[in-house]
């Protein structure tokens, strides 16, 4: 199979390219950008003008619910989500039912994924047994099966001692551990952050400490073992603050944010809105306005989707009864665009957030259009408007705050390993 | 924002917090209470308003007093009045909240009258009602508890007349206190110019003085010259966690006594949501004083719940 796309503003951050250009590629891989190979016949044009031709997305939190947890969503739903949201590569948290603790599981995942042939799945084992907090996983056992990294999802549960030899374990290996920085004791179980909206409705609340005490213990660990640590979702200004000086200590953290976060805050909910109940809560403007700083000054990596599809019962009770969680990955580049647009970023900066920064937090190969590696592409149009309704999404969720708005940007055509496995 | 309690036309739909309710929409539920407790002294304590009109008490959380004093209100009105105690029947069977709201819509409810240990659970319901019924909120989780405070509002207008001449300070657990953030929103819509709330720091919510509140620690400084003081009910559990040692040391620096009421102005008016801890938030030679105006709230409760089912039910 050797495709063509033709005339397409060629975005790759990795590779410093923003330019008009085609894209060739034969039997699954990037073979040229620019000048044609020698004898090189297409059997498949993608006329690409007008249209921003781009790595394919990399999402570091994807839900797909299996094993288990089918009747929110099933892979095969999700993986159609994520193709339509230009996502090639993703990466799913353990907390699947059971827990991805065990080889085994991690194998069936990934074979079931693959057999679907669209986005590649890299799972994140579970950091320990159940999830429970108690006894190390077998991560090197799980690493030979496929996990690129280990966490505890949301379930932090985790003393300091554990967290502290958890780490130690991992990077013996050199694998890198996903923390979601929170102190369960103090997130307790409030829903919303611990600010003026919380105490207007009358929510119980997370304060902003919840996040920076676990943080601090992190980072310590972190310093004090060695250990490679990726903060997942990060929610703070303080936050922020505090990854910046870690990182300029030169510690090896990196750090994401949920795309829902650099748009909304505790604001947002303030009719008791169910599909605003995300983890971590959404905190305050001040909060979100240092989330996006931290993004553009590289403090933040990536921006991930941290897509969780709800089924629709759980989010018609009261607020505090909701499940938490939105429905994303199909928003992820529309909302990656928006942000870009309001601060007035470069479009391949905004790409690079999404595409090679992720990539090299997950250590995957992917993410850039360099010559010789896997044809994952993500075609779209960044003058399409598109307006967000249930019955175009094609996850099985359909929980987000975003509901009934007009975005901006659509994706055209995904490519996974040059394969259209998706076109508009 | 849209506010959900109000028609198309501005005209109460639902009752579902103070918050954001334009005054005179509040001066005209006392006004019209002010007609019903005549109704609600005299030998007939009947009138025909709500006659063949339905309401249900929904109580998703248990409650005798305030789905007592709902009931009465409504059979003074004339209205046929269900009380289904929800907490404890199909909620467990595993039916949903909404589940039970449209399966009494379909028996031709006017109106419902919810109460809910969640916050947001009234406005839940009212926002997935049909148009023509009328949802009042009995207290939601932390959220709001609106006939009790304007049942306190109506209270203090009897006995103080003026709104905009007023100290008044709110003791006790603000943090899980409907109540309190209710009267806090009526107090400051109808001109109250010092509200106050004086609570450990363990019992207050974040930044609760940008809801336009006095905050005070101390009870003795929080006391002074003020004109109302509105206990809240502490609840047994608050002790069982870590936000407070014990009740005999609530009671020393938060209970309200004689010798710190004094500290009010001589003619202050003390009043509680019930039911009262004796002894624990307020000693009982204050709970039976003569500054006391507990019981009279009672009294006072049907009459206003009787004027927002009435003005409800003609909007």
């Amino acid at each position: 199979m050797r495709v063509l796309i033709k005339d397409g503003r060629v975005i790759d951050p990795e590779n410093g390219m923003d330019a008009l250009n085609d894209v060739y590629i034969v039997a699954g891989k990037i073979v040229a950008i620019g000048a044609e190979p020698d004898s090189f016949q297409a059997n498949h044009v993608i006329n690409a003008k007008g249209l921003v031709v781009c790595p394919g997305l990399v999402d570091l939190s994807v839900r797909l619910r299996e094993p288990g947890l089918e009747y929110k969503a099933t892979l095969e739903s999700e993986m159609r989500a994520a193709v339509a949201g230009g996502v090639t590569s993703l990466a799913c948290p353990p907390d699947t039912d059971p827990p991805l603790d065990e080889p085994g599981l991690v194998e069936m995942l990934k074979h079931r994924a693959k057999s679907l042939n669209q986005a590649h799945v890299y799972p994140i084992g579970a950091l320990t047994q159940g999830l429970k907090g108690k006894r190390l996983t077998e991560m090197a056992e799980l690493h030979d099966a496929g996990c690129v990294a280990f966490s505890q999802s949301d379930k932090l549960l985790l003393d300091t001692r554990v967290m502290m030899q958890a780490m130690q374990y991992a990077s013996t290996f050199g694998f890198r551990v996903w923390l979601r920085p929170e102190d369960d004791s103090i997130a307790d179980s409030g829903v919303a952050h611990d600010g003026e909206v919380a105490t207007r409705l009358g929510l119980p609340a997370i304060p902003v400490c919840a996040e920076t005490i676990a943080l601090s213990k992190i980072i310590l660990i972190a310093k004090e073992t060695g250990a490679k640590v990726h903060l997942c979702r990060i929610s703070s200004a303080e936050g922020v603050a505090m990854v910046r000086a870690a990182r300029q200590q030169g510690l090896p953290i990196t750090c994401d944010v949920a795309v829902n976060h650099i748009h909304l805050s505790e604001m947002d909910i303030s009719s008791f809105d169910s599909n605003c109940h995300l983890i971590p809560p959404l905190r305050a403007i001040s909060d979100r306005d240092a989330l996006r700083a931290g993004l553009v000054d590289g403090t933040i990596g990536a921006v991930c989707s941290d897509h969780a599809p709800v089924d629709e019962d759980a989010k018609l009770v009261p607020f505090g009864e909701s499940e938490a969680g939105s429905t994303c990955i199909e928003l992820l580049l529309s909302l990656v665009l928006k942000w870009a647009e309001e601060i007035n970023i470069p479009l391949a900066v905004a790409v690079a957030k999404v595409t090679s920064e992720p990539a090299k937090i997950l250590g995957v190969e992917a993410g850039d259009l360099s010559v010789g590696t896997a044809a994952d592409l993500c075609i779209f149009d960044p003058d399409q408007h598109w307006r967000v309704e249930a019955s175009i999404l094609k996850s099985q969720g359909k929980n987000t705050p975003f509901l009934g708005m007009e975005l901006l940007g659509k994706v055209k055509y995904t490519l996974a390993n040059g394969i259209i496995v998706y076109e508009d | 924002m849209n506010n959900p309690q109000l028609n198309k036309d501005g005209k109460l739909q639902h009752l579902l917090t103070t918050e954001g309710l334009p005054a005179p929409i509040l001066l005209k539920i006392l006004d019209t209470a002010e007609s019903f407790v005549g109704v609600t002294q005299r030998d007939i304590k009947k009138v025909p308003l709500l006659r063949g009109k339905s309401i249900f008490n929904l109580f998703f959380e248990p409650s005798t007093r305030t789905r007592t004093t709902f009931e009465i209100a409504a059979k003074r009105l004339s209205a046929d009045v269900v009380n289904l105690n929800i907490a404890a029947s199909s909620q467990s069977k595993g039916e949903t909240m909404l589940d039970t709201v449209n399966n009494l819509s379909a028996m031709n409810a006017d109106m419902f009258i919810v109460r809910h240990s969640q916050s947001g659970a009234a406005h839940l319901i009212a926002r997935h009602v049909r148009p023509e019924i009328h949802v009042i909120n009995a207290g939601d989780g932390r959220h709001a508890h609106p006939t009790q405070a304007l049942l306190d509002m109506f209270t203090i207008r009897r006995y103080k007349h003026d709104f905009h001449n007023l100290r008044v300070a709110i003791v006790g657990d603000i943090l899980h206190s409907r109540v309190a953030r209710s009267q806090i929103h009526a107090l400051t819509t109808l001109g109250v110019p010092e509200v106050r709330v004086i609570s450990p720091k363990t019992l207050l919510p974040t930044k609760v003085e940008r809801l336009g509140v006095h905050v005070y620690h101390d009870m003795e400084q929080g006391l002074k010259g003020v004109d109302v003081v509105l206990m809240l009910r502490l609840q047994n559990e608050r002790m069982l966690g870590a936000r407070l040692p014990s009740a005999e040391e609530y009671f020393k620096y938060y209970g309200l006594t004689q010798e710190k009421l004094a500290l009010a102005k001589h003619d202050a008016i003390v009043m509680h949501p019930g039911p009262m801890n004796r002894g624990i938030e307020i000693d009982s030679a204050v709970a039976d004083g003569k500054q006391s105006v507990i019981l009279p709230q009672v009294t006072f409760g049907i009459a206003v719940r009787m004027a927002v089912m009435t003005i409800l039910a003609g909007n």
